[in-house]
C-alpha cells in the first residue's frame, strides 16, 4: 500500500503538505514529493483538488452502526466517593447526547454504592446501570473488564468515556481490547462531526507540541479517555432518571489480582483541581524560598500554590503540585504565572484557566502570549507588592 | 524465570520544536531515544535477573534504525533482543500495536513477566501495556513503583494512586507497567553495548511473515483509529501588558481584577 504524486498533474497548491499528519510530504521544484514517513493514511488524497496523490489502497468499508445507541459515562468510584471527573464528563455526555439526539448513561460498579445513583443522575445521567458485587469492592481490573464487557455487549452503546485517572488508565485500554474498539486517550477536546455523526477526540500529541484530532469509524463504542479538569460539570437539578441493576456474573478465581492494602497519604496533599486561585511558580522564582511568598500570596487570595515540572525536578515544590502536560491540568477562574517562560508543556495544563496573569523578567517569554494580563518585572518585587495592595482589598 | 521486556524507541519530544510557518513538527535533529518510562522497566529487569536469576529478553516495535535501542537495552543487561520491523507495521495506532506485540510474544514463548513503562512520551496513551495483557489473557498492574515478593505462582506489587498507594498480589504470569518512582535505571556498559554491536549479537529482526500476521491486521490497515486533523495548539489571549515599576503596576492590576470580581 503506498500513496504516489503523478507529478504532471499537481499544481504545487501545498493543500497536501498542509494536510499531511506526519509531515511527509515535502515541495520539490514546485511539485508535492511524498517521504519515507509516509503511513498512507490518506489525509493528502482528500485535499488534493488536481487528484494528482494517488494510491492503491483499496478504500476501507464502513460498518453500519446504525443500531448503536446512546453515550456513557463510566462513573469512577473508590471507597465509595465519586470521582469528580466522571460528573465532569456527564456534563460533556449531554452536550454530545444532544447532538446525537440520543440518552446519556452512566455505568456504576462496586459493592454498596446504589446511593451514587442519585448524584449521577442529577448530573445529567438519564439511565444509570448498576452492577453491585464483593468482587467489584476494590477496583481491580479484570473484574471490572468483564462488567463493562457484559454491560456493553448488552446495551450496544455508541460512545463509552472514562476519566483518564490512574484507574481509568488502567481500565479503559483493557476494556478496549476486550471488545474489540479502537480508544483515543487522554482527550482534551471532544464533539460530534455533523456530517458523518461521528465522535471527534482532540488530544495533545508529541508532548503538547501538536494537537491532534482522531476518529474511531470501524467500531463501537467509540471509546475515549478525558483528562480530569478539563470539561465541565452541569447539574440539573430536579432531573428524574431510572436505575437499572445488572447482576453480575463473576467469580474469584477468574480475576486474578487481590488488593491486599489500600494505603491514602496522609500528608496534606494540594488540591489543585478544586482550587479558584492558583499562584504558580518556575524557574524565575530561583528556590523553595521563594515559593513561600507565592503561598502567601495564594493564601491572600484563598488559592492554592503550584509551580512547574522545573521547581519539581529542582525540589522546590511537591511533585502534587506540578502543573502541566506531565503534571495536572487545571482550570481555576484567577492563575498567576510567576517566573514562567511558559514552554508549551506548562501551558498545556492551565490554557483552560478563567482568567491568567503573568509576571516575568523577559518580555518576550512566551508566557505573556497566553496571558490576559502582562507584568514585565522581578516576582520577587512584584509579588510582595501584590501580597501588600491584595491584603487590603 | 522469563521476562520480556517491551521498549520503544522515541523522539526526545522535550526538544521538538515547530515550523513557526507551517505549524508542522521539524523532524530532523531530534534525538532518538529509549522512552523514558521503559528504562525504568528495564532496570526492574535487570534487578530481577540478578536477584532471582531471570532470563530478559527485549523486544521492539519500530524502523529499522530502532535497533539502536534494542541495543542499548542489551547494554543494560537483556540477553537477548528482538526488533520487529515491517512496512506493514507503519501507522499503527494502539490497537494494532498490541496486535502485533502481541503476536510477537506468543512467536517468543513461555514467560512469567512482561514488564514495560507505563507510556511512551511522543503518545503518551499508557495503552499498550493493557491491551497486550488483554491479548495474553494474563492479569495486569499498572503504575507500578515497587516488586516487593516473588512468590511461586503470583507476585506483590506496589501501585501508585493520585492520592497513595495500593500493595496488590497478582497471578503469574503478569503483565506489569511501571513509573519513575520504581528505581533509577543504571547505565549501559560499554562492554555489553560493544557486544551487542557485534555480529553475532543475540538480536533478531522479525517482520510481518515471522509472526505470521497478515498486513490488513496491522499497521495503519489494522488500526481502529486514524488520525483526521493535526494542528498547532491555540493558546493566545489577547494580552494586555501592564506598565509601570512594581507598585504602580499591581495597583493597576488591583483595579482590573475588581472590576472582574476577583478581588
Amino acid at each position: 500500500m503506498t500513496v504516489w504524486v503523478e507529478v504532471d498533474l499537481c499544481s504545487g497548491c501545498k493543500r497536501c503538505v498542509r494536510a499531511c499528519p506526519y509531515g511527509a510530504i515535502e515541495m520539490k521544484e514546485g511539485k508535492a514529493q511524498v517521504q519515507d514517513r509516509c503511513t498512507s493514511c490518506g489525509a493528502c488524497l482528500q485535499v488534493c483538488k488536481e487528484e494528482a496523490l494517488q494510491t492503491d489502497a483499496k478504500p476501507r468499508e464502513i460498518p453500519d452502526f446504525s443500531d448503536r445507541k446512546g453515550v456513557w459515562v463510566f462513573a469512577e468510584q473508590r471507597e465509595g466517593q465519586l470521582n469528580k471527573v466522571s460528573l465532569e464528563l456527564l456534563g460533556k455526555a449531554q452536550e454530545l447526547g444532544a447532538a446525537l439526539s440520543q440518552s446519556v448513561s452512566a455505568v456504576l460498579l462496586g459493592e454498596g454504592v446504589a446511593g451514587l445513583a442519585e448524584t449521577l443522575i442529577e448530573h445529567g445521567a438519564e439511565t444509570v446501570y448498576l452492577m453491585e458485587h464483593k468482587a467489584l469492592k476494590d477496583f481491580r481490573t479484570t473484574a471490572y473488564t468483564q462488567a463493562l464487557e457484559e454491560l456493553v455487549k448488552q446495551y450496544k452503546p455508541n460512545i463509552l468515556l472514562m476519566g483518564a485517572t490512574h484507574l481509568g488508565r488502567d481500565l479503559a485500554p483493557r476494556v478496549s481490547r476486550r471488545v474489540e474498539v479502537g480508544l483515543t486517550a487522554d482527550c482534551t477536546e471532544l464533539s460530534i462531526d455533523p456530517k458523518e455523526g461521528i465522535l471527534l477526540q482532540t488530544r495533545p500529541a508529541f508532548g503538547g507540541n501538536v494537537m491532534a484530532t482522531i476518529a474511531n469509524r470501524y467500531s463501537r463504542p467509540q471509546m475515549a479517555t478525558v483528562r480530569p479538569g478539563v470539561m465541565e460539570a452541569a447539574r440539573k437539578p430536579g432531573a428524574k432518571g431510572k436505575v437499572i441493576k445488572h447482576a453480575a456474573s463473576l467469580t474469584e478465581n477468574e480475576i486474578g489480582t487481590k488488593v491486599l492494602e489500600l494505603v491514602r497519604e496522609k500528608k496534606k496533599r494540594a488540591n489543585l483541581s478544586e482550587a479558584k486561585v492558583i499562584v504558580a511558580g518556575g524557574r524565575g522564582v530561583g528556590d523553595a524560598g521563594g515559593f513561600k511568598i507565592l503561598e502567601e500570596l495564594a493564601a491572600v487570595l484563598g488559592g492554592e500554590m503550584a509551580g512547574t515540572r522545573v521547581a519539581v525536578e529542582e525540589g522546590w515544590i511537591q511533585a502534587d503540585r506540578q502543573v502541566g502536560q506531565t503534571g495536572q491540568s487545571v482550570r481555576p477562574e484567577l492563575y498567576v504565572a510567576c517566573g514562567i517562560s511558559g514552554a508549551i508543556q506548562h501551558r498545556a495544563g492551565m490554557m483552560n484557566s478563567r482568567y491568567i496573569i503573568a509576571v516575568n523578567k523577559d518580555p518576550r517569554a512566551p508566557i505573556f502570549q497566553v496571558a490576559d494580563w502582562g507584568i514585565v518585572g522581578d516576582l520577587h518585587e512584584v509579588v510582595p507588592e501584590m501580597i501588600q495592595q491584595f491584603k487590603k482589598g | 524465570m522469563k521476562i520480556i521486556v517491551l521498549v520503544k524507541q522515541v523522539p526526545n519530544t522535550t526538544e521538538v520544536k515547530l515550523d513557526p510557518k507551517t505549524g508542522n513538527l521539524i523532524r530532523e535533529g531530534i534525538e532518538s531515544i529509549i522512552n523514558p518510562d521503559d528504562r525504568h522497566a528495564l532496570e526492574a529487569a535487570a534487578h530481577l535477573k540478578e536477584t532471582a536469576k531471570a532470563k530478559v529478553t527485549v523486544l521492539s516495535m519500530g524502523p529499522p534504525q530502532a535497533i539502536d535501542a534494542v541495543s542499548e537495552a542489551m547494554g543494560m543487561g537483556a540477553d537477548e533482543g528482538i526488533l520487529l520491523t515491517d512496512r506493514a507495521f507503519a501507522g499503527a495506532d494502539t490497537w494494532a500495536t498490541s496486535s502485533t506485540l502481541g503476536k510477537a510474544i506468543e512467536t517468543i514463548g513461555a514467560f512469567d513477566l512482561v514488564l514495560c513503562g507505563r507510556q511512551a512520551i511522543d503518545g503518551d496513551t499508557a495503552q499498550i501495556g493493557p491491551q497486550v495483557a488483554d491479548y495474553l489473557k494474563v492479569p495486569q498492574v499498572t503504575y507500578v513503583i515497587g516488586i516487593e515478593e516473588i512468590r511461586e505462582k503470583s507476585i506483590v506489587v506496589k501501585r501508585r494512586l493520585e492520592d497513595g498507594f495500593e500493595r496488590v498480589e497478582c497471578d503469574l504470569p503478569a503483565l506489569l507497567t511501571v513509573i519513575g518512582e520504581m528505581n533509577t535505571p543504571r547505565y549501559p556498559l560499554v562492554s555489553r553495548l560493544i557486544d551487542a554491536c557485534r555480529e553475532k549479537a543475540p538480536i533478531k529482526t522479525w517482520n510481518a511473515a515471522d509472526i505470521g500476521v497478515q498486513t490488513r491486521d496491522v499497521g495503519l490497515e489494522g488500526s481502529l483509529t486514524h488520525v483526521i486533523k493535526t494542528f498547532a495548539p491555540k493558546l493566545q489571549r489577547q494580552t494586555e501588558m501592564i506598565q509601570g515599576d512594581a507598585k504602580s503596576a499591581v495597583k493597576t492590576l488591583a483595579g482590573k481584577l475588581k472590576e472582574k470580581k476577583l478581588l
